[in-house]
């Protein structure tokens, strides 16, 4: 790829350079969206449905978490991951193993607080009858997670918006190298220092694209569902 | 050896001396009741005169700040011989076939369909609940306390703000459930409705059981001049 190229041509002819980075990006962002899924859903219905002192305050705490400056998480997972960190046995450091664990980190609150707050709205709206059909705690636990999960899905997504857009924890975490580590927003930034501007362009414009499919898929997803279910 | 058990049985149920209050606000004063299985009990009474919270201590759903419940003898029994329909009933996200699945808590196809025709229900299975209309919500929250197969089944106003169509549907339902021997107690505002349904009729007002009979009884030789009043049709204050 040479900067002569513009930013379109690079795109509509599949440069495989740009094709690995697309690829190591989505990799990186939807394993940590999956994996804090599985961590923020049940942690926002627990906090939901619980009731115990200083649930406020966790509230409040998770809500703040949202707003994770990512290369304060980028230099907290490098000092855990780093070889003479608590897991730095693993040897994860400059892999994508690294940067899922970072943006899972980045990711898990956000899901959680909106998963919470989504829950709690249902819960109130479904206590009583869930009462009188007599539905012990695991099946409403079930219930509500099933009957929310057009909303949560929308939880996954403001998840994946920011782990796709993210550069500082991966930067760090990651290490930017290319054809290992390098993603769409390591590489924009990279190309951007040295002045190959088509380069970003062009992954800027995948990277927004990307984005935009997604969130179609998702919206086309809930309004069938919903047109089903309610 | 082993033997078969009864299924224990929810009625009669019995409020000895009930009183509910919220705050400094009494709710339901010195309340004393026993449903006994039989025709439909009506709850009537003005706005605010204790009837929904009454049926939710009736089905569990309120401990009482004083007094005693009891369901066929018992203390704290779960709900699950009763039922209890909402005023404003709220239907879970899926179809409306969906709903009273999760209502029975297994996949009976024959059932659910005898369900849903019981309430007028057949050819809506794959709508969206909550797309449907309030009357035809109401009566899939019919279906779905039915589906538990209650014995006792608590009704809050279950007409309420309906069409006449819609209301005479309920109605009908409400009286094919009861004479399969369901024990039925709804509260209403409406006095021809309890004339048309009622077995028996409670009066509340203020929280307190003003005058309680036979339903015949009651609307021709009422007993307390509240009760002549309500009838009346004058404003009880």
């Amino acid at each position: 790829m040479t900067s002569g190229h513009s930013a379109l041509e690079l795109v509509l002819s599949a440069d495989p350079a740009l094709l690995a980075i697309v690829e190591l990006s989505l990799l990186v962002s939807l394993s940590a969206v999956a994996l804090a899924a599985m961590i923020g859903v049940p942690f926002g219905a627990l906090i939901a449905l619980t009731r115990f002192p200083g649930r406020e305050a966790i509230i409040v705490i998770l809500n703040a978490l949202m707003g994770l400056p990512p290369v304060v998480v980028g230099l907290a997972v490098y000092l855990l991951l780093s070889r003479s960190g608590p897991l730095g046995e693993f040897g994860l450091l400059f892999t994508p193993g690294a940067m899922v664990v970072a943006q899972t980190i980045l990711v898990a609150p956000i899901i959680a607080a909106l998963s919470r707050q989504t829950i709690e709205d249902l819960w109130e709206e479904y206590r009583d009858e869930l009462a009188a059909m007599n539905v012990g705690p695991t099946r409403r636990v079930a219930t509500l997670i099933w009957d929310a999960r057009f909303s949560l899905l929308t939880a996954l997504l403001a998840g994946f918006g920011r782990a796709a857009a993210e550069v500082g924890a991966i930067i760090i975490v990651g290490g930017n190298i290319e054809g290992f580590t390098r993603t769409m927003t390591t590489a924009i930034a990279l190309e951007t220092s040295k002045g190959d501007l088509p380069l970003a362009v062009g992954l800027g414009i995948v990277l927004i694209a990307i984005v935009i499919v997604i969130n179609a898929l998702a919206w086309g997803m809930r309004r069938a569902g919903e047109r089903y279910a309610g | 050896m082993m033997t078969m058990r009864a299924p224990l049985s929810d009625l009669p149920v019995m409020l000895q001396d009930v009183r509910m209050a919220s705050g400094k606000v009494t709710i339901l004063d010195s309340v004393s009741l026993t449903i006994s299985p039989g025709a439909p009990t009506v709850l009537i009474g003005p706005n605010g005169s204790g009837k929904t919270t009454l049926l939710r201590v009736l089905m569990g759903l309120l401990t009482p700040t004083s007094g005693r419940v009891t369901w066929g003898g018992r203390e704290n029994a779960p709900p699950e011989r009763r039922a209890i329909v909402f005023q404003r009933p709220v239907m879970l996200r899926r179809s409306a076939e969906a709903n009273v699945r999760y209502a029975l808590g297994r996949d009976d196809p024959a059932r659910i369909a005898e369900l849903l025709a019981l309430v007028g229900l057949s050819g809506l299975e794959r709508r969206s609940a909550r797309r449907l209309s309030g009357g035809e919500q109401q009566r899939l929250a019919l279906a779905r306390a039915l589906a538990r197969d209650p014995e006792l089944l608590l009704l809050d106003e279950p007409a309420a703000s309906l069409d006449p169509a819609a209301t005479k549907a309920i109605e009908d339902t409400v009286r094919a459930v009861a004479a399969r021997g369901v024990k039925v107690m709804m509260s209403t505002h409406d006095l021809g409705q309890a004339k048309r349904l009622a077995g028996d009729v409670v009066l509340l007002h203020r929280g307190r059981v003003i005058e309680t009979g036979a339903a015949s009884g009651f609307f021709a030789n009422p007993r307390t001049d509240a009760a002549r009043k309500f009838i009346a049709g004058e404003l009880l204050v």
